[in-house]
C-alpha cells in the first residue's frame, strides 16, 4: 500500500481518544499526521507547565483547556483531519455515548482507576470494540521491555510494570514510545480491512 | 488442572480454584485489576465465586497509573 492508499483508508476512519495528556495527545497527532479523517478527543483537565516534559502542547498553551487546545495543534499539523474535541470529565456512561461510533478507542488516561473504568465500561456495552490502552511506561531506559499483547479486543502496550512515582516520573521518551504504539496498533487494525 | 493465564499454559495441583484462590496461589496483590474468564468479565465482588476449572482462559490484568 503506498502513502495515497494508506490515506484514502484512513480519511473515512473514526478514532476515538479518551485522554489528552501524554499518551493521548501524542497519539492523536501521529494518527493525525498519516491521515485519519476524524478523531473524537476528551480531557476536563488543564494544561501546567508540568505537563509540557511529554505532552504535545506548547509553553503558551499553559492555562488553557488540553482537549481544546491539542484541537488547535492537530489543525495546524493536518487541517484535513476532523478533530470533535469533548472538554469533560470521562465517566460510565459518557464514554459510551462519545465513543460508541468510533472503530477504535484509545485508553489515554494516567489513573489506574479509569483505565480499569473504560476497560469494564466498553466490555459490557460496546464489546467487540477493539480498545488499545497504555500500560507501564514511567521512567526512563529499558525500551526493550515495552511490547504490545493482545487479549481478545483489547491491545495492551507498555511494559505493564512501571508505574508513575515521585521517583520514576513519566518523560517523553517512554510515554512517546508507547503513545506512538498505540497508534500504530490503531493503524494496523485500521488498514487490516 | 491446565488453563491459560495471561497467554501462557499453567498447571494447577487442585481440579478447581476460584480467582480469589488463584490471585493467592500467584501471589497477586495487585490493588487495581481487570480479571476475565474465557472472555467473560469477573468484578471484585464475584472472586470469591467465580470458579476456573480445566482448559479456561483467564486474563488478569495489572493496572498501573501512568500517561
Amino acid at each position: 500500500m503506498n502513502f495515497n492508499q494508506i490515506k484514502n483508508k484512513l480519511k473515512n476512519k473514526t478514532v476515538g481518544i479518551a485522554g489528552c495528556g501524554g499518551l493521548g495527545s501524542n497519539c492523536a497527532v501521529a494518527l493525525a499526521r498519516v491521515g485519519v479523517g476524524n478523531l473524537i478527543i476528551s480531557d476536563f483537565d488543564i494544561i501546567e507547565e508540568s505537563n509540557l516534559n511529554r505532552q504535545y502542547f506548547f509553553h503558551h498553551q499553559i492555562g488553557s483547556y488540553k482537549a481544546i487546545s491539542l484541537q488547535e495543534n492537530i489543525a495546524l499539523i493536518n487541517p484535513n483531519t476532523y478533530v470533535e474535541s469533548h472538554n469533560i470529565k470521562l465517566d460510565s456512561e459518557n464514554i459510551i455515548t462519545i465513543f460508541k461510533d468510533c472503530d477504535v478507542i484509545v485508553e489515554a488516561f494516567d489513573r489506574a482507576e479509569m483505565k480499569q473504568l473504560i476497560i469494564e465500561t466498553t466490555h459490557e456495552n460496546l464489546p467487540n470494540k477493539p480498545i488499545v490502552i497504555g500500560l507501564g511506561m514511567a521512567g526512563w531506559g529499558n525500551s526493550n521491555i515495552i511490547n504490545v499483547r493482545q487479549s481478545d479486543n483489547l491491545f495492551i502496550c507498555g511494559d505493564e510494570v512501571n508505574e508513575v512515582s515521585e521517583d520514576l516520573p513519566p518523560l517523553a521518551p517512554r510515554v512517546g514510545i508507547v503513545a506512538n504504539m498505540q497508534a500504530n496498533v490503531v493503524l494496523e487494525i485500521l488498514l487490516k480491512d | 488442572m491446565k488453563i491459560t493465564l495471561n497467554n501462557r499454559s499453567e498447571i494447577f495441583k487442585e481440579n478447581n480454584l476460584t480467582i480469589s484462590e488463584i490471585l493467592k496461589i500467584k501471589n497477586y496483590t495487585f490493588k487495581m485489576m481487570v480479571i476475565k474468564i474465557n472472555g467473560k468479565l469477573i468484578r471484585k465482588p464475584e472472586y470469591n465465586s467465580a470458579t476456573v476449572v480445566e482448559g479456561d482462559n483467564v486474563q488478569i490484568l495489572h493496572l498501573i497509573s501512568g500517561g
